[in-house]
C-alpha cells in the first residue's frame, strides 16, 4: 500500500520534472523562431523597405543620409501616373505595351502548350515523345544564350521594334514549361472520357474544346499566371528587340533611367513600385494555385 | 495494344492493319490528322525560334580564332573567375539556406503562415524592381545600406561597387536574396509530399531532429534536392538581370558572367561573334547538365 503511494509520489515528482524541463525546451524553441523569424522579416524587406523609401521622397531629399522618410510625399507617384517627369512621357503606352505582350503570351502559350499536349498525352500521337524532348531540351537552354542570334534573325526578318518578335521568343520559352505541367495534369483525368466521347461521335477537336480544355481549367489558370508573369518580367529580350520609346515596356524604360548621369531615383523607385504592383497582387491572389502549378503532378522525387 | 479487337481476320489483313496504324500510332486516318495539325504550331515555333536561333549561334561561333582572342582578353579571364564563383556560392548557398528553411516552414501555427507569406515577396516583386532598388541602396554616398551603418555605428561604409569583389558579393547575395523563397516553397512541396505515415513512423522509433532529417527526411529529398541544384545551376549560368542591374559587370568590366559579357561584346563593343564565343564557352559544362538534366527530369517525374 505505501510502496504504491512513494511509487506515485516519485512518479509524480519525476513527470513534473520532466514536465519543467519541456517547458523550457518549449520556451527556447519559441525564442529560437522569433528570432529567426525576425531575421527573416528584416532580410526579406530591407531592399523593398528602400524601394519604398526613396519612393516617397521629394526629389532633392534623395540625396540625403537618413533611413526613413522625412516629410514623405506621394509627388513621385503622382508625376508617374501623370506622366510628369520628361521621362516618363511615355509611361502609358509602356505599361500597355507590357500588357499586350504579356496578354499575346499567355495565349499562345496556352493554346499551343494544350494543343501539344492534348496530341501528345490524350491522342498518343507517334513520336510525341520527340516533341516532348524537343520541350524539354528548350525549358533546360539559358535563354539568355540565345539572346545573340535570336536578335540577328529578327533584324534579318526585319522585326527590330515589333512587339511580335518578343512575344515569339517568350512563346517559345512559356510553351515547354506548359507542355509538361498539361501532360502531367492531364494524366489525373481518365482516357476513358475521351474514348466514350469518341465512340459517341466527337471529333478530335470537340473533344479537344467541349472535354478536355473544361476539364484542364486548373492548370490553365496556373499555366497562364505563369506565363503572364514570365513576359511581364522579362528584361533581356524586350531591351534588345524593343528600343523606340513608343515600343518600349516598362521595365526597358525603367533600366533608361539608369544608365543616364542624373537619375531621378524618386521616380524610378515610384515606376519600379507601380510596375511590381499588378504582379505582387497575381502571385498573392493565385499563390495556391501558383504552387501547385510549380509542383504539378507531385515532387515525387 | 494494337491488335486486340481484331478477332477473326485472315493474317495478312492483321499486319496490314497493325502496320498502317503502328505508323500513326493506333489513331484513325481522320484522327491522324488532326493530331498531326494539333502538334504543328508549337513543332513550328521550336524550329523557328529555338533551333534555328541554336544553329545560327553555333555557326557564328565556330570560327577557332574567335577562341584565341577570347581567351587571351583578360576581361574573359576574370569573367570566368566571376561565373565560377557565382555558381559556386549562389547555387549552394542558396539550395542550402532553402534546405533548412522548408524545414523550419514545416512547423505549424498562424504565424509560420504569415512568414512564409512575408517570406516570399523577393519571388514575387519582379526582379528588375529590386535589382535596380538594391543597387541603389550599395551606393556609397548616399545609399540605404551606409547611411544604416552611419546612423545605427558611426561607421563610414565603402562604395561597395567600386571593388571587384565586394561588387560580385553584392550580385551573389541578391541572387541568394531573390531565389531562396522559390526553391524554399520547392523543397517544402517535397517534404509535404513524405506520408506522414513514415516520419511518424520514424519518430515512434526515436528518429528526430537531427537523426530524423539525416536518416528519414534527407534521405526522400535526396533527389529533389540534386534535380534543384542543378536546375538551378543552368538558370543562374544563364542569368542576365542580377549581374547587369546589381553591379552593371562593374567596375571597369572586372565583374561580368559569362551570360553579361556575351551581351557586352555583341552589343556594346559590337562584336557578335566574340559576344557568341564567350556564351558558347560554357557548354563543356552546359552539354553534360543538360544530359544528366534532361534524363533525371525524364525519369523521376519531378516537375518545376
Amino acid at each position: 500500500m505505501s510502496t504504491i503511494a512513494a511509487d506515485a509520489r516519485l512518479a509524480t515528482r519525476a513527470s513534473s520534472r520532466a514536465r519543467s524541463s519541456e517547458r523550457l525546451r518549449r520556451y527556447l524553441r519559441n525564442l529560437g523562431t522569433l528570432v529567426l523569424s525576425a531575421v527573416i522579416v528584416v532580410w526579406t524587406l530591407v531592399p523593398i523597405y528602400n524601394m519604398v523609401l526613396i519612393s516617397l521622397e521629394p526629389e532633392g531629399d534623395v540625396f540625403t543620409d537618413h533611413i526613413w522618410p522625412r516629410v514623405p510625399s506621394v509627388e513621385s507617384f503622382w508625376g508617374v501616373l501623370t506622366q510628369g517627369h520628361w521621362y516618363l512621357e511615355h509611361f502609358w503606352r509602356q505599361f500597355a505595351n507590357s500588357l499586350y505582350i504579356g496578354l499575346m503570351v499567355t495565349f499562345f502559350a496556352l493554346l499551343f502548350g494544350t494543343l501539344t499536349s492534348f496530341a501528345i498525352g490524350r491522342m498518343r500521337i507517334r513520336h510525341g515523345w520527340l516533341v516532348s524532348n524537343a520541350a524539354l531540351l528548350t525549358y533546360v537552354i539559358p535563354a539568355s544564350f540565345l539572346a545573340i542570334p535570336f536578335y540577328r534573325i529578327m533584324q534579318n526578318y526585319g522585326l527590330a521594334n515589333n512587339p511580335w518578335s518578343v512575344i515569339a521568343a517568350l512563346v517559345a520559352f512559356a510553351t515547354p514549361y506548359a507542355i509538361f505541367v498539361f501532360q502531367e495534369y492531364g494524366r489525373s483525368i481518365p482516357i476513358e472520357v475521351d474514348e466514350s466521347a469518341r465512340i459517341d461521335g466527337a471529333s478530335p477537336p470537340q473533344i479537344y474544346l467541349r472535354i478536355y480544355l473544361p476539364l484542364m481549367a486548373p492548370a490553365l489558370v496556373a499555366v497562364g499566371t505563369y506565363a503572364l508573369l514570365l513576359a511581364w518580367n522579362e528584361y533581356l529580350y524586350q531591351f534588345l528587340l524593343l528600343s523606340s520609346k513608343s515600343s518600349m515596356t516598362v521595365p526597358v524604360a525603367l533600366a533608361q533611367f539608369l544608365s543616364s548621369d542624373q537619375s531621378p531615383w524618386n521616380y524610378m523607385m515610384a515606376t519600379a513600385i507601380i510596375y511590381a504592383a499588378p504582379p505582387v497582387a497575381i502571385y498573392y491572389a493565385f499563390r495556391g494555385r501558383m504552387t501547385a502549378g510549380l509542383t504539378m503532378g507531385g515532387v515525387k522525387g | 495494344m494494337n491488335g486486340t479487337s481484331v478477332v477473326d481476320i485472315s493474317r495478312p489483313a492483321i499486319r496490314r492493319r497493325t502496320l498502317s496504324r503502328s505508323l500513326r500510332g493506333g489513331l484513325k486516318g481522320g484522327e491522324y490528322t488532326w493530331a498531326v495539325a494539333f502538334v504543328v504550331p508549337y513543332i513550328a515555333v521550336f524550329l523557328t525560334f529555338v533551333a534555328y536561333p541554336v544553329v545560327y549561334g553555333l555557326w557564328m561561333g565556330s570560327e577557332a580564332s574567335l577562341y584565341r582572342e577570347l581567351f587571351a582578353d583578360p576581361i574573359y579571364q576574370s569573367t570566368v573567375v566571376n561565373t565560377i564563383l557565382y555558381l559556386a556560392l549562389g547555387v549552394n548557398v542558396k539550395m542550402f539556406l532553402a534546405l533548412l528553411l522548408s524545414g523550419f516552414f514545416m512547423r505549424p501555427g498562424w504565424w509560420m503562415k504569415a512568414l512564409l507569406l512575408i517570406f516570399i515577396l523577393p519571388w514575387a516583386v519582379p526582379q528588375i524592381s529590386t535589382f535596380i532598388s538594391i543597387h541603389w541602396m550599395l551606393n556609397g554616398e548616399w545609399g540605404f545600406l551606409n547611411n544604416v551603418l552611419y546612423v545605427l555605428f558611426h561607421i563610414e561604409g565603402p562604395s561597395w561597387l567600386n571593388d571587384r569583389w565586394s561588387a560580385l558579393a553584392a550580385v551573389i547575395v541578391s541572387h541568394i536574396w531573390k531565389w531562396t523563397p522559390f526553391w524554399t516553397l520547392i523543397l517544402l512541396a517535397g517534404r509535404m509530399a513524405i506520408p506522414l505515415e513514415i516520419s511518424d513512423s520514424a519518430k515512434v522509433d526515436g528518429a528526430t531532429g537531427m537523426r530524423g532529417f539525416v536518416h528519414i527526411t534527407f534521405p526522400l529529398l535526396a533527389n529533389l534536392y540534386l534535380i534543384c541544384t542543378l536546375l538551378s545551376t543552368i538558370f543562374l549560368l544563364g542569368d542576365f538581370n542580377a549581374v547587369n542591374f546589381v553591379s552593371g559587370g562593374g567596375p571597369a568590366n572586372q565583374g561580368h558572367v559569362l551570360a553579361t559579357l556575351g551581351i557586352r561584346n555583341a552589343f556594346e563593343i559590337a562584336q557578335p561573334r566574340l559576344g557568341v564565343a564567350a556564351v558558347m564557352s560554357a557548354l563543356p559544362l552546359v552539354i553534360p547538365l543538360v544530359i544528366v538534366l534532361m534524363r533525371k527530369l525524364r525519369t523521376s517525374e519531378v516537375q518545376i
